[in-house]
């Protein structure tokens, strides 16, 4: 965390101004929208669907050596699509506008354990709407882990990079548990509540679903490659959640993203909002393949400000939305993968030690507001 | 076990396999028109019949329960991007042998996907389909004689009954602006050389609309006759009223093509459905605090349009986005995020 708030140079007029051009490339991306776009998320679902078709079918033979590396390959690049560019972005709304229920956000369910419904909850509204909020925001270390000076040290925390490490093997679980607030609700009290009860049922029946199928149907099917093929779909589950992980870490938690205080967002304005957002996210850089297998999570400032918008467009929004950044002098959070995990890890490793108290607090625009 | 507890059995296990999937996301990539899939149609080829108007070719999936002269199928089409449901009546007989169906669209100014149909639809593109529907239909113990008063589009449901029931005494009279303009002309005109059909044809550009009085001088008979008639509101009004008037309204079966147009206005009277509740809304207050203020339980999330958590089917209406001003008219699989939109005229939405 910086001591300087970096958008203390601004003032409300300026922040209400920004607010209006970013609402103006939003109206522009949603008049655009149609045939192509539409074009575009059906071939991807339908890639997905032949790749794994694919790579389940070569994982029959696993037993040789070839058809296992090439159907591991496959599943698990297939895996990263499914919940990267498909689910996590067609559970968001993003093509909701299609009037497709094959493709809506109320219909979809995903190659994960946490049921679709739950992670709507704790991502999209949660999430979402208080990102990098203290105490509103679970995203802020997942509730494992300490990820700002501002939060209070606790002796737990020396054992963070583990835990981070053990959360990155096993993300979707990590992710389920998370969704269901478990560390929250699993006192004597809390976990007896009817309403928890029946989330952490859903769970069950996901992951009962998920397991039969990645551990004991498919390599059943593939009888005298029965190992093998158990051995392939751990892999690429281990891929797709190490992967995954990384680049969600990459979304908030480098150096250089900021966290707010909870009081700060009272009576928040769109600009103040967007601005928020703007500051609690960062991106990660590189080639159209890259931007692809992360679900177009590398443009997650754009994703931030426009949940809702197809993802295949936020690297267009992307240029726009950096020209403002420029124009209004804020820090564009963003470099390439290796270095924005290390960053993130970083801080991981610095902030399992205690630190002195920051001299100078969280922004708080509430107060820098009535200053100016 | 039986072979259905059989086969249920292994289409739990094949479901399994395809979690969280359906087996039948697969088998949609590679035969979409399948049995047991849901009915879908391809268009094999797009005819144009007059400058705004073009004869579709449909093959149905393999779930299609064919159809009965005169009925109506609604279709669902991708029109930049978004699916568009349309009702069409179906202009092909019954009995056609290749199995195909045909539906024949006029364009209407500013009709999305009309417009789209006639000029824009490709052979090979694949619809959504339903199945046939709807009592404008000819009873199976046949009139002696029958009159069809039919004006633009409305002869497309008539032309489906001319082609697939063959009566002793069928007189029909249709209008249209101009002569180019009457949708199946040469096939009506055909009919009339093989004294099929009585055919008087008005062309209103020239000769004003059908005054319905003029029926007497034009079909004396028309008393006596079971009338089909199907074309704009103005003239099924007059005609109910005459054949009422006359004592006969048992006589006369009409077809509506849109049944009532939507009034967008601001603000309305928004009736919950699932609830029953009804109360008035302004235009500026979103649909959640309507709802919430009238003790309707919705669904919410983060109340400011980006989380997709309060999603309700409108049902009826139109609302308006409070974000950017677009309308949403109310139809099949609309979803309406209620935090963000308000009532722009009176509309119904499931709560």
């Amino acid at each position: 965390m910086t001591a300087i708030d970096p958008t203390a140079h601004l003032t409300a007029e300026q922040i209400e101004e920004l607010g209006r051009e970013l609402d103006a490339i939003r109206d522009e991306v949603i008049a655009g929208r149609g045939e192509k776009d539409a074009a575009y998320i059906r071939k991807v679902i339908s890639a997905q669907r032949k790749l794994e078709l694919f790579s389940r079918g070569v994982l029959l033979f696993s037993i040789f050596p070839p058809a296992w590396l090439v159907g591991t390959a496959g599943l698990s690049v297939a895996k990263i699509m499914e919940n990267m560019e498909i689910g996590h972005n067609v559970l968001h709304g993003q093509w909701d506008w299609m009037r497709d229920p094959k493709i809506h956000s109320t219909t979809w369910d995903w190659d994960h354990v946490s049921p679709a419904e739950q992670w709507k909850h704790s991502h999209n509204e949660l999430h979402h709407t208080y990102t990098n909020v203290i105490g509103k925001d679970n995203d802020l270390g997942y509730g494992i882990m300490r990820v700002d000076e501002d939060q209070k040290w606790h002796p737990f925390h020396l054992g963070q990079p583990l835990w981070n490490f053990i959360n990155a093997c096993f993300f979707e679980y990590g992710i389920a548990a998370y969704d269901l607030e478990l560390g929250k609700n699993l006192n004597k009290r809390r976990r007896k509540n009817p309403e928890f009860r029946a989330r952490a049922r859903a769970v069950g029946r996901k992951i009962r679903k998920q397991v039969l199928k990645d551990y004991v149907i498919h390599p059943l099917l593939s009888g005298p490659s029965f190992l093998t093929t158990l051995a392939a779909t751990f892999t690429a589950n281990l891929v797709r959640n190490i992967w995954s992980h990384s680049v969600i870490m990459c979304g908030h938690f480098p150096e250089g993203v900021q966290v707010f205080e909870r009081r700060s967002i009272k009576g928040e304005t769109r600009g103040q909002w967007y601005l928020r957002q703007m500051m609690g996210s960062a991106n990660i850089s590189g080639s159209k393949a890259m931007h692809f297998m992360t679900g177009n999570l590398s443009h997650q400032i754009e994703h931030h400000l426009f949940p809702d918008l197809p993802s295949n467009r936020y690297a267009e929004v992307a240029v726009k939305v950096r020209a403002l950044f420029e124009k209004y002098e804020l820090e564009y959070v963003t470099g390439p993968l290796p270095k924005q995990v290390f960053s993130a890890w970083h801080k991981v490793f610095r902030l399992s030690l205690p630190n002195r108290k920051p001299r100078v607090k969280t922004p708080d625009r509430e107060q820098e507001l009535v200053a100016a | 076990m039986t072979s259905a507890a059989l086969r249920s059995r292994a289409w739990k296990l094949l479901e399994m396999v395809t979690t969280p999937l359906l087996p039948s996301d697969y088998l949609d990539l590679v035969s979409p028109l399948r049995a047991g899939g849901d009915l879908r149609g391809r268009i094999e080829a797009v005819h144009p019949e007059t400058g705004d108007a073009a004869t579709l070719v449909i093959r149905p999936g393999r779930g299609w329960r064919g159809h009965t002269a005169g009925q109506y199928v609604r279709i669902g089409v991708d029109v930049d991007g978004v699916r568009l449901w349309r009702a069409y009546s179906v202009t092909s007989p019954s009995n056609r042998q290749d199995g195909r169906i045909t539906i024949t669209v006029k364009a209407i100014p500013d009709g999305k996907v009309s417009n789209h149909l006639v000029r824009r639809a490709q052979p090979g593109t694949l619809i959504q389909l339903d199945q046939a529907t709807g009592d404008f239909v000819v009873p199976e113990a046949r009139p002696a004689k029958v009159l069809y008063l039919t004006a633009g589009s409305g002869i497309t449901p008539v032309m489906g009954m001319l082609r697939d029931i063959e009566l002793d005494d069928v007189v029909m009279v249709h209008s249209a602006p101009q002569p180019q303009d009457v949708i199946f002309r040469n096939d009506l005109h055909d009919l009339v050389a093989d004294k099929k059909l009585r055919l008087t044809e008005l062309h209103t550009d020239t000769d004003g609309m059908l005054d319905i009085s003029r029926l007497d001088e034009l079909v004396p008979d028309w008393a006596e006759r079971e009338t089909w008639a199907c074309g704009p509101a103005g003239l099924l009004d007059a005609a109910e009223d005459h054949w009422t008037e006359h004592g006969v309204p048992e006589r006369l079966h009409t077809e509506r093509f849109r049944p009532g147009v939507v009034v967008t206005g601001d603000g309305g009277e928004v009736t919950f459905g699932t609830t029953g509740k009804t109360v008035d809304a302004d235009g500026a207050t979103p649909l959640l605090d309507v709802g919430e203020e009238a003790g309707v339980l919705m669904p919410s999330g983060c109340r400011m349009g980006i989380c997709f958590g309060c999603v309700t089917p409108l049902t009826a209406g139109a609302v308006r986005d409070l974000r950017t001003g677009e309308i949403t008219e109310a139809g099949p699989g609309v979803l309406i995020q209620t935090c963000v939109s308000a009532a722009a005229g009176p509309c119904d939405i499931e709560r």
